[in-house]
């Protein structure tokens, strides 16, 4: 019995981490995404691509509520991380977004130094009693950001002081910090150069091997080289969901194909 | 005639607008290219009309009284101001100008009268000559300004320099002003320095200026120790920053971040409501309502407090003062960018959390700025404390005790019968110099702070 259940989680490669039945999302009177059904892998790049204002940013931003914030949004369906849903009455909105963690197109760190940067998750989330147990996390969140090595001599230094490319790094570690199970990531590196978009890249690569990625991405490019599995959203609808390496060589949806040749979009 | 004159000038000035217009507008009927658009050249024409004649005419009123006053002055009999002193021959030269303004007591020496009518036919012939001047000096600039319309003349590059010289001298005139009032503060100043010592003055711990006007007058000996009076006004502004800073702070942290849409449309219009109200209106509200129900209160649980409290008047102040620190906090609260709020939220940190720690502290400039603002205008506001606060200086620093302020004795120092040679009346000049420094050292502060930590974030 034990050894079925393994042979047959070997075969599925990875298990499920987010089940999405029929999202809806309202902007006022705008219907911006329409009936998403998404699975998403644990361990697994996701990438969500399509044209400006299909509505990827937005079902990105479904996943750990953000559009709570937003007055007029409005939000229907099922979104479950590890089987519970997200949008009950009992979840907090503010457990669950430290459970995922966001990345965002710009780069955003706040006003304070480095060290507080990425200190401040775990602060407000009290997960370190003493000084070092938070500076052990520092550290542990920078290496995994991959910026430990330029940053440890002046961590005391202004976050907002770092290159875009550093600050956008600075921001994937704060995001990590938090020990999320999810990390998501709307449009990383659209405002960064290549050289900073390559380290980003590989950064996500490592980042898989202990979260489950969805990033947002305008470059069909990055979605092949980075992400496992690609979703592809036009005009709030999910038209095509499947290996990476599949959309991009034999796309069965017709939509699909035109966008990845370049003719829509 | 004035007003012929001005009338005058104007047509002049449209005139000179049309004429190039259409000159320019032949130009490139008859198909060159020219440099400038037509507009332009009118536009030029009618500035180098406009604004030369205009400052003559104004340089002309400035100085056509004394040039008048002067003509007649020479033409009185000899002798007429000898041995009287400033003051009576001043009253002599009024004298004169109410009869020529038509105003007439008693039965004025026949010279005088001579002098009046003298009076008005200078101002006649000035009007005259000043109607003339305008008249010859358009023409003349007319001419020139027509002349200049050429395919290649840059009417463009000209009239933008005329208008950037008006905008330049508008941005300094507020400056000069200010040179002016401090300029005016300052020789009075000195007067009273020479005086009473300005030891006295900036140490002194007793503030009696009721001193003998007339010799023949029954008064105390007058002390001018400034002390007293600015600790009051240290004691009410301490206490309206306590009112302000707090609910005005909270007031805007409230409508920027947890206030549903509808209450914030509504709450602000009324804040700023708040804002345009009149002092004085305050000080009503602080002397009917405010300090008997202080006074009452205290009086329950066995106080005795004075009728004028500055907890009183600096309370009302202060509730003057939130709409002021509530709109600057705002203000800067809303001009942290959107990314740092939804930065602290996506990492789970609840709205209370966000605002404490980024946004508070990305918006500290503009609140600090704000803040030292309204310290200037607590420590300037003089109507709510006239109203509401005492007037006997006391060195104390118990709101519940009735103090001055500084305001409160420039005013009253100046109300009335006043002499400008006696050290009563040019304390309240000292006062005010002292206020001016204080205000203009605060706001620099403001300024440079606002300055240093503007813009850490982006």
């Amino acid at each position: 019995m034990n050894d079925m259940r393994k042979i047959e989680r070997d075969v599925k490669m990875a298990d499920t981490k987010i089940t999405a039945r029929n999202v809806n999302v309202f902007y006022g009177e705008t219907h911006a995404i329409k009936n998403v059904d998404v699975d998403i892998a644990e361990n697994t790049v996701t990438a969500f691509i399509g044209p400006s204002g299909c509505g990827k940013s937005t079902f990105l931003r479904c996943i750990n509520r953000m559009n709570d914030t937003i007055d007029i949004c409005r939000v229907t369906g099922d979104i479950q991380l590890d089987g519970s849903d997200i949008n009950a009455a009992s979840v907090d909105p503010v457990q669950l977004r430290a459970k995922v963690g966001m990345v965002f197109q710009k780069p955003n760190p706040f006003p304070k130094s480095i060290y507080d940067n990425v200190a401040y998750g775990p602060r407000i989330h009290g997960l370190a009693r003493t000084k070092s147990d938070m500076d052990e996390i520092v550290e542990r969140a920078l290496r995994r950001g991959a910026l430990w090595e330029e940053v440890k001599d002046r961590l005391d230094q202004p976050g907002t002081g770092l290159s875009g490319g550093q600050q956008q790094r600075l921001c994937i570690a704060r995001a990590v910090a938090t020990e999320p199970e999810v990390l998501l990531m709307d449009e990383p590196c659209s405002a960064l150069d290549p050289i900073a978009t390559a380290q980003i890249e590989e950064l996500i690569d490592e980042l898989r091997q202990e979260y489950s990625v969805v990033i947002v991405t305008h470059s069909m490019q990055q979605a092949a080289r980075v992400s496992q599995k690609t979703a592809f959203f036009h005009l709030g609808n999910l038209v095509e969901f499947n290996d990476t390496s599949n959309i991009f060589s034999n796309p069965s949806d017709p939509r699909t194909e035109s966008y990845i040749t370049g003719r829509i979009g | 005639m004035v007003l012929f004159a001005f009338t005058m000038l104007l047509c002049a000035t449209m005139l000179a607008y049309f004429v190039n217009r259409r000159a320019a507008l032949s130009i490139r009927a008859g198909g060159v290219q020219l440099h400038s658009l037509e507009s332009f050249h009118g536009l030029f024409a009618a500035l180098s009309v406009l604004v030369p004649v205009l400052v003559g005419i104004l340089l002309w009123l400035a100085l056509e009284g004394t040039a008048v006053d002067g003509f007649m002055l020479r033409s009185l009999p000899e002798g007429t101001f000898e041995g009287l002193d400033s003051g009576a021959s001043q009253l002599i030269v009024a004298e004169i100008k109410s009869i020529a303004g038509g105003r007439v007591f008693g039965t004025p020496e026949p010279w005088k009268i001579e002098a009046a009518e003298r009076l008005v036919r200078y101002h006649r012939i000035a009007d005259w000559l000043l109607v003339a001047l305008v008249a010859t000096s358009a023409t003349i600039l007319l001419w020139f300004a027509r002349r200049s319309v050429a395919e290649q003349f840059r009417a463009r590059q000209s009239a933008e320099r005329i208008v950037l010289g008006l905008m330049i001298f508008c941005a300094t005139a507020a400056i000069f002003v200010t040179i002016g009032i401090v300029f005016a503060l300052t020789f009075e100043t000195i007067k009273f320095f020479q005086i009473v010592p300005i030891t006295e003055f900036l140490f002194g711990t007793s503030w009696e200026p009721q001193i003998p006007i007339r010799e023949d007058q029954v008064a105390a000996e007058g002390a001018f120790g400034a002390v007293p009076v600015f600790l009051g006004t240290i004691v009410i502004s301490t206490v309206a920053l306590f009112v302000a800073i707090p609910v005005g702070l909270m007031t805007a942290i409230y409508l920027n971040e947890f206030a549903p849409h509808r209450v914030r449309k509504t709450v602000k219009p009324i804040l700023e409501i708040l804002a345009g109200v009149p002092t004085v209106v305050y000080g009503f509200f602080a002397v009917l309502t405010v300090a008997p129900a202080i006074r009452q209160f205290a009086a329950t649980i066995g106080v005795d407090v004075a009728p004028n409290t500055a907890l009183a008047a600096g309370g009302v102040m202060g509730i003057m003062l939130i709409p002021f620190i509530s709109s600057f906090a705002d203000d800067a609260l809303s001009a942290v960018p959107r990314s740092l709020r939804d930065g602290a939220l996506a990492l789970g940190a609840t709205r209370g959390e966000m605002m404490l720690n980024v946004l508070f502290p990305a918006a500290i400039p503009g609140i600090v700025g704000g803040v030292l603002l309204a310290v200037s205008r607590a420590i300037g506001e003089t109507m709510i404390v006239v109203m509401a606060a005492g007037l006997i200086a006391k060195m104390t620093i118990n709101p519940l005790d009735s103090v001055t302020a500084v305001t409160v004795q420039i005013v009253t120092l100046l109300i009335g019968d006043t002499s400008f040679d006696n050290p009563k009346t040019l304390s309240a000049f000292a006062l005010g110099m002292m206020l001016f420094l204080i205000t203009l050292i605060i706001n620099i502060f403001a300024l440079r702070i606002v300055r240093k930590y503007r813009e850490i974030y982006d």
